[in-house]
């Protein structure tokens, strides 16, 4: 059977599935829809977080980013597992016991202030809709890689889907198809990482497999050849990495604290029944994302090693089948600079931008060598290779020679982490719409009924700016990724964190801190991503840290403010402070 | 339950958060990072050390630590009497 049909296969059976949970799990009030009526277990919670958490970017993107970070990837795998530690522990449980909704519900109240209550829907609209335009694009990509589908079809049917599931079902049916997700993400991320690790090390765990020695009698250990590759080619060793160290820090630092501060991570606890369910479920959740993320950079270490031996030097005619196919999908490409006809690969961009494959009358025009010609110019490095990051992870199946239907198995799983992450973002926008602006500022005696009914206009609204953003994706999206985390971590962390643990904090430090860490770390990355890019390097950032790293100096910022303005203004009232008492026990 | 009781439990709380958090750091931005060029030069098995803390170990650790909290709480909720009933 060819690839593609084992992928019809998987994806039918996948998708029938999750619309399956769809029309079992219509939610009928609004504290079905927006925390599954609390009542969730915690470890079914904890795989739905995981699901909820690992988006397209986790699944497709990021071991084929590490591959080409070597030791800088660590920025990504602590980043984006060490929040948890600090959502168990300082936020969850407190978070869980207010027992509202939403993290605009929070705010507004511990706050006792309109204007808190509408920065922070904002913040999470802001926040929410940059990630959820990624995913759907996500879902394009995989269709038309895998099914020879046209992105606009891709991303319509992901929106009918997605539509399916969280308009009907709300916080109740993505519960349960996230749960569905996770099973699929997980083994289709693992099946083929036993095989290569296999493959490569003898060992078919692939944590201990990439820390082994090669299996082909050499007796060197794979990461110790992997530096000798990298050192021979003039690239600096896979160990040892090329960002500087604060900014390895700074950058770390903003995505534990942004994970920690998204909404749609959070509002995750508030669908347990209890307290000790929260702190637990978080834990739960961790070892899930674990699972992955553990695996992840020892897939890039087997996937680097096994590009370089294969390409390096060789001549273009001795390459397999699957470089050909990716070079025609515009991911992969060789110029032969220096007209040997063999690949060099050595650091440096190959060419000037992505490439654009020249054609004649529709037919792919061929080098000297039958290698796909493209309109580029090309740079003055050595390098004539250009890779694409993504098809690391796409690609890995087919480099290592496994099975079609492995490789339809991760369609399936690209599909399921995209899909479940937009549908955790789109109820979260939903959420902020119906609860946190028409319940709670417009019109407070709305219906549950009502309230119901605006739940799903906003969400089926939601779906389709998605599903517009995925086909037309503004040129910044990718760049804008540093901006949910960034905002996050400037905006709500440092207002949950003083909310829950300093009960003298008022209103008007917490507002003046979210608004002046949203505007300093909003300016500085608009100012190197999107007005000066060309001013995007280490000397001109300030103390080097990169835009992705400023949400860090951001949340200090904004810790600072609070406190600052909050010594100048009166203490909260006395309720608030009993409120900000109760939510420390878990009874009382 | 006395409101000085609680003042204690939540005194211990902190306690916990405080040092569990600080060998969240020690882990991570300690090992993983900012000591990983000396770590680096001690292997074990195939992984320099400091590499393997910032891609492997420190992610292990964390799990480790989300589950010493929630023992050492749910312990602190039944010492203090502020556990939550079983319903259902």
């Amino acid at each position: 059977m060819s690839v593609q049909l084992w992928t019809y296969l998987f994806v039918g059976i996948t998708f029938s599935l999750y619309i399956g949970i769809a029309i079992w799990s219509k939610a009928s009030t609004t504290s079905e829809f927006y925390v599954a009526k609390g009542t969730v277990n915690p470890l079914t919670n904890g795989m739905a977080t995981a699901a909820d958490w690992m988006s397209a970017a986790s699944f497709l993107s990021m071991a084929g980013l590490i591959s080409f970070m070597g030791y800088d990837g660590a920025v990504y795998l602590m980043g984006w597992t060490g929040g948890y530690v600090l959502l168990a522990l300082t936020l969850a449980p407190y978070l869980r016991k207010f027992g509202k909704f939403t993290v605009p519900d929070f705010i507004g109240d511990r706050y006792y202030s309109k204007t808190a209550r509408t920065v922070a829907v904002i913040c999470a609209l802001i926040v929410s809709f940059t990630y959820v335009a990624g995913q759907m694009r996500g879902v394009g990509l995989v269709f038309s890689k895998f099914l020879e589908v046209d992105i606009f079809w891709g991303v319509i049917i992901g929106m009918a889907i997605v539509f399916m599931y969280a308009v009907l079902g709300g916080m109740k049916g993505i519960t349960y198809t996230q749960v569905a997700q996770y099973c699929v993400l997980i083994f289709a991320f693992m099946v083929p990482a036993f095989f290569i690790s296999a493959q490569l090390t003898g060992n078919p765990i692939p944590q201990i497999g990439f820390g082994s020695r090669l299996a082909d009698g050499s007796g060197m250990f794979l990461l110790d050849k992997l530096d000798q590759l990298h050192t021979e080619l003039g690239f600096s060793a896979y160990t040892s990495g090329t960002k500087s160290m604060q900014d390895v820090f700074f950058i770390t630092v903003a995505l534990m604290v942004g994970t920690a501060g998204l909404p749609h991570v959070i509002v995750r606890f508030f669908t347990v029944p209890k307290v000790k369910d929260a702190r637990i479920s978080v834990g739960y959740a961790l070892i899930f994302i674990a699972i992955l993320y553990t695996t992840a950079p020892a897939i890039a270490v087997f996937s680097r090693t096994n590009l370089i031996t294969t390409v390096s030097e060789q001549p273009y005619e001795n390459m397999p089948e699957w470089f050909n196919t990716w070079e025609e999908t515009a991911l992969l490409n060789w110029v032969d600079k220096n007209g040997d006809g063999k690949i060099t690969y050595a650091p440096g961009a190959a060419i000037v931008g992505s490439p654009e494959i020249e054609r004649v009358d529709g037919e792919i025009t061929r080098g000297e060598s039958g290698e796909v010609k493209i309109l580029n110019p090309v740079t003055d490095t050595d390098n004539e290779l250009y890779v694409d990051r993504d098809i690391m992870v796409l690609a890995n199946p087919e480099i290592a020679g496994l099975p079609n239907w492995v490789a339809a198995l991760v369609a399936a799983g690209g599909l399921a982490a995209a899909l479940s992450t937009a549908a955790g973002l789109l109820l979260v926008i939903s959420t902020s719409v119906s609860h946190d602006l028409i319940k709670k500022q417009i019109n407070p005696d709305i219906s549950d009924k009502k309230e119901l009914l605006y739940a799903r206009i906003a969400a089926g609204f939601a779906v389709i700016v998605a599903g517009y953003f995925g086909i037309n994706p503004p040129g910044f999206v990718a760049e804008v990724v540093a901006i949910a985390f960034g905002l996050a971590a400037a905006s709500f962390f440092p207002a949950i964190i003083l909310g829950i643990f300093y009960k003298k904090m008022n209103r008007e430090g917490a507002v003046a801190g979210m608004i002046v860490g949203l505007l300093f770390t909003l300016s500085y990355i608009a100012f190197f991503k999107l007005i000066f890019p060309e001013y995007n390097t280490p000397e001109y950032w300030w103390f080097g840290i990169s835009p992705e790293g400023i949400g860090t100096l951001g949340m200090i910022v904004n810790l600072l403010v609070s406190l600052a303005v909050g010594m100048i203004f009166p203490d909260p009232p006395e309720e608030v402070q009993d409120m900000v008492e109760s939510i420390r026990y878990p009874r009382a | 339950m006395n409101k000085h009781n609680l003042k204690e439990y939540w005194a211990i709380n902190i306690r916990y958060v405080l040092i569990l958090v600080s060998i969240w750091f020690l882990v991570s931005f300690g090992f993983g990072i900012l000591g990983a060029p000396v770590l680096n030069e001690i292997q074990v098995g195939g992984f320099k050390l400091g590499f393997w803390f910032a891609q492997q170990g420190s992610i292990y650790v964390f799990v480790i630590l989300i589950f010493v909290y929630v023992y050492l709480m749910n312990k602190l909720d039944i010492r203090f009497g502020v556990q939550e009933e079983e319903v259902e």
